[in-house]
């Protein structure tokens, strides 16, 4: 490891971001694979790593990935749910890994909900 | 350098190699020692295992971070997003929580946290009660990063207030700042951190040096260990900052030798500071010359004591000598000193970052024209004893005492109630309950006869009998007085062998009123702060139970049933079902006695141990 200078701290606190934001809890936008018995074997696995590698590859630190079981629509699967900060959440179906990269690019960065993809906007009510 | 958990390496940049970077999912398991006790290390060992059969290695990141501060539910683990706490974890459910809850994303309510009495499960750190009311500034870092990785300190801007000082403030400044704050002694003096370092830096003689006192030797208290393992490096920087502000270049950290997991992450820390030279030469090329080197202490109380420390790291035996010679002149090999605990040092990063008007915004009093008006930012406490929620908490000062032991230490178990409360290590003051709803500070803890110390605080109840509290933190004392000085060495003694006489009955009427006088002439004539300070368990107790004392000397009974000369064990024959359990687990076959009837205790073979009582479902068990 080389010396240190001043302006290096900041480089670090930049490229350390996206793991203290991630342990903060703090993110712009939220995508969830769901992942029950169903997903898993409709391929959701394929579309947690391509997710991951664009996340990766774009280089963004304010995404946060995450699982969660089945989503009551076994036959649809594999599905993702994204959420950017303070919008409805946006349920997408039967992906792939190049719709997922779509997704990804298109509503996740962009802003644009990709609407061939997508089952509905929001989620069921919890009574 | 790094324990994560996978061998790729999705870095571009060489120079953060050490950051877990491409993870979604950071699973945030303590590494403190009570959790290493409990086994955090062979949870992790199955963690891995689990994540690599799921194929979640590259998805799924292990940390091990410092103390949780959550001991009681240990082993524990924080998994981020999400911040689900779990607890009591064992290498059996592993499986199932990895496959539940990091393949599938369904949080295993089973290892999740219930408060007492109730019956639903709190998942999230920020509102379970004992982190709830908790404001961290020493402990900011701990459980969010990976203590042996300087990167993750960095990245919660650690180092920023070093360079900050080296490039826009003077050491006066520094001096001045924390002057400012406030900022108090941690180790249990309370003495004003700025002033110590103006009157150090002003001190003639060269050169200076720096020693962190981390001989923390209270029993109970852990509050310096948990800090090292857990941020090692804001240590560090304190350190630095304050060689900065009194012109020293070198440091010295004083350790336990009880301590070897933070000895280690110490270790690691000054090599990686090294590495990127943040100690050493030139320091950020500012000119700055510093270097810490770690004195590894044997374990004696007394070498707490700054003057007996610094004897020790002179290679003489560990004896106080008299303080109106002051360290900060003559301190280390007769040089001026700036000694200061563990606690203290964490506490300058942030003061130096976010600025004394801050600090001063935390806490109780006014300081702004006299250091000691008041008590400012947080303390830490190892919360232990008869408590729910034992574990390590940081509190702002001028919280209450019930904030403490019931918001956030959840009361006390099995029903029982709060008798009092130990605070400031084996020398500090019981303090009752009427006091409960005292605001915690310097000031006030010392107005009812204990103090603040380095921050130990033993909850006890009705079980707990304090003539035989006092008796025992009196023992501790005189095996750890050094002796060299009178009214500590003998008087300590003779209140150790009074107290042993009002444990057996045998004491005479007057007895208690000796002991208070000895007291104080232990407490008047001591050369350093053991003595001074030994005799409060016994004043304390005596000033607020006086009448458990009088039940000991004038009826020879013990009411909180613990003195074994005084108390006799039976059996409520209306309670007891005859149910034989005792009678099998009698180590002295003392119990006699036929199945479904009630049994008897023989006095003459009875040993008072105590089991029988445990071990009865029907509390059948009469202890008088």
């Amino acid at each position: 490891m080389p010396r240190l200078k001043i302006g290096d701290l900041d480089k670090i606190v930049e490229q350390g971001k996206k793991n203290m934001s991630l342990r903060e809890g703090a993110g712009r936008v939220k995508i969830t694979v769901h992942m029950g018995t169903c997903g898993i074997a409709a391929g959701a696995r394929k579309i947690m790593a391509e997710i991951m590698k664009c996340v990766e590859e774009s280089g963004a630190n304010d995404i946060i990935i995450t699982t969660s079981g089945c989503a009551g629509l076994c036959s649809r699967e594999p599905m993702a749910t994204v959420e950017v900060a303070g919008q409805a959440p946006v349920k997408y179906i039967e992906l792939d890994a190049k719709k997922a990269r779509e997704i990804f690019d298109e509503h996740v960065i962009e802003g644009a909900i990709v609407e061939k993809y997508a089952l509905a906007v929001g989620s069921e009510q919890t009574l | 350098m790094t324990v994560m958990t996978s061998n790729r390496s999705v870095q571009t940049d060489k120079r953060v190699s050490s950051l877990p970077d491409g993870y979604r999912m950071h699973l945030m398991l303590c590494a403190g020692t009570g959790c290493v006790s409990s086994g955090a290390f062979e949870i992790k060992d199955v963690l891995e295992r689990e994540l690599a059969k799921h194929n979640l290695t590259d998805e799924v990141a292990v940390v091990m971070t410092g103390c949780n501060g959550f001991c009681a539910q240990g082993p524990v683990m924080v998994v981020q997003p999400g911040e689900i706490f779990y607890q009591f974890l064992s290498e059996k459910n592993i499986a199932r929580l990895v496959e539940e809850h990091m393949l599938k994303g369904r949080p295993v309510e089973e290892l999740m946290y219930t408060p007492p009495e109730e019956t639903a499960v709190v998942p999230k750190v920020s509102d379970i009660g004992f982190f709830k009311k908790q404001g961290l500034i020493a402990l900011r870092n701990r459980g969010l990063i990976d203590p042996e990785v300087i990167d993750e300190y960095i990245a919660r801007d650690g180092y920023k207030a070093l360079a900050k000082v080296l490039t826009e403030m003077t050491p006066d400044d520094v001096v001045q700042e924390m002057i400012a704050s406030g900022l108090r002694g941690r180790g249990g003096g309370g003495f004003p951190t700025g002033v110590k370092w103006k009157t150090c830096r002003e001190a003639p003689t060269e050169p200076r040096y720096v020693v962190c006192n981390a001989d923390e030797g209270d029993p109970g208290a852990y509050m310096d260990r948990s800090i090292i393992e857990s941020d090692p490096h804001s240590v560090l920087e304190g350190m630095t900052i304050a060689a900065y502000a009194v012109g020293s270049s070198q440091g010295y950290i004083y350790i336990r030798h009880e301590y070897p997991l933070a000895l280690k992450r110490l270790e690691k820390a000054i090599a990686d500071a090294r590495e990127y030279g943040l100690l050493g030469k030139n320091i950020f090329d500012k000119g700055m010359d510093f270097d810490i080197t770690i004195h590894r202490g044997a374990g004696a109380f007394v070498c707490g004591e700054s003057t007996a420390l610094m004897a020790s790291m002179e290679g003489r035996v560990g004896e106080p000598r008299a303080k109106y010679i002051h360290t900060v002149e003559h301190g280390l090999w007769d040089r001026p000193t700036t000694l200061n605990n563990v606690e203290t040092f964490v506490n300058v990063p942030p003061i130096i970052l976010r600025g004394a008007e801050w600090f001063t915004s935390i806490g109780t009093g006014d300081v702004t024209d006299n250091p000691w008006g008041g008590s400012k930012g947080t303390k830490v406490f190892s919360l232990v004893g008869k408590i729910y929620n034992t574990g390590l908490v940081e509190v702002p000062m001028g919280i209450t005492l019930r904030e403490i032991i019931f918001d956030i230490g959840g009361g006390v178990p099995e029903g029982k109630k709060f008798k009092s409360v130990q605070t400031g290590g084996p020398s500090g003051g019981v303090i009752p309950e009427e006091f409960l709803d005292l605001s915690v500070d310097f000031d006030q803890l010392t107005k009812v006869g204990s103090m603040m110390g380095s921050g130990g605080m033993i909850v006890m109840d009705d079980d707990d009998c304090m003539v035989d509290i006092a008796r025992y933190f009196i023992d501790f004392l005189i095996g750890e007085s050094c002796g060299k000085c009178l009214p500590c060495r003998e008087g300590l003694a003779q209140i150790g062998s009074i107290l042993n006489d009002i444990c057996e009955g045998k004491a005479e009427e007057g007895a208690v009123e000796l002991l208070e006088e000895l007291s104080g002439t232990v407490k008047e004539c001591s050369l350093c702060a053991l003595g001074g300070s030994a005799p409060n368990p016994v004043l304390s107790t005596i000033k607020y139970f006086r009448e458990e004392y009088d039940a000991h000397v004038k009826d020879h009974r013990c009411p909180a049933g613990v003195c074994k000369a005084l108390i006799t064990y039976s059996i409520d024959p209306v309670k007891c079902t005859g149910c034989m359990v005792c009678i099998k687990s009698c180590p002295q076959d003392a119990i006699t006695g036929e199945k479904k009837k009630p049994h008897t205790i023989q006095a003459d073979l009875c040993i008072k141990c105590g089991i029988c009582r445990d071990i009865c479902r029907f509390d059948a068990i009469v202890v008088k």
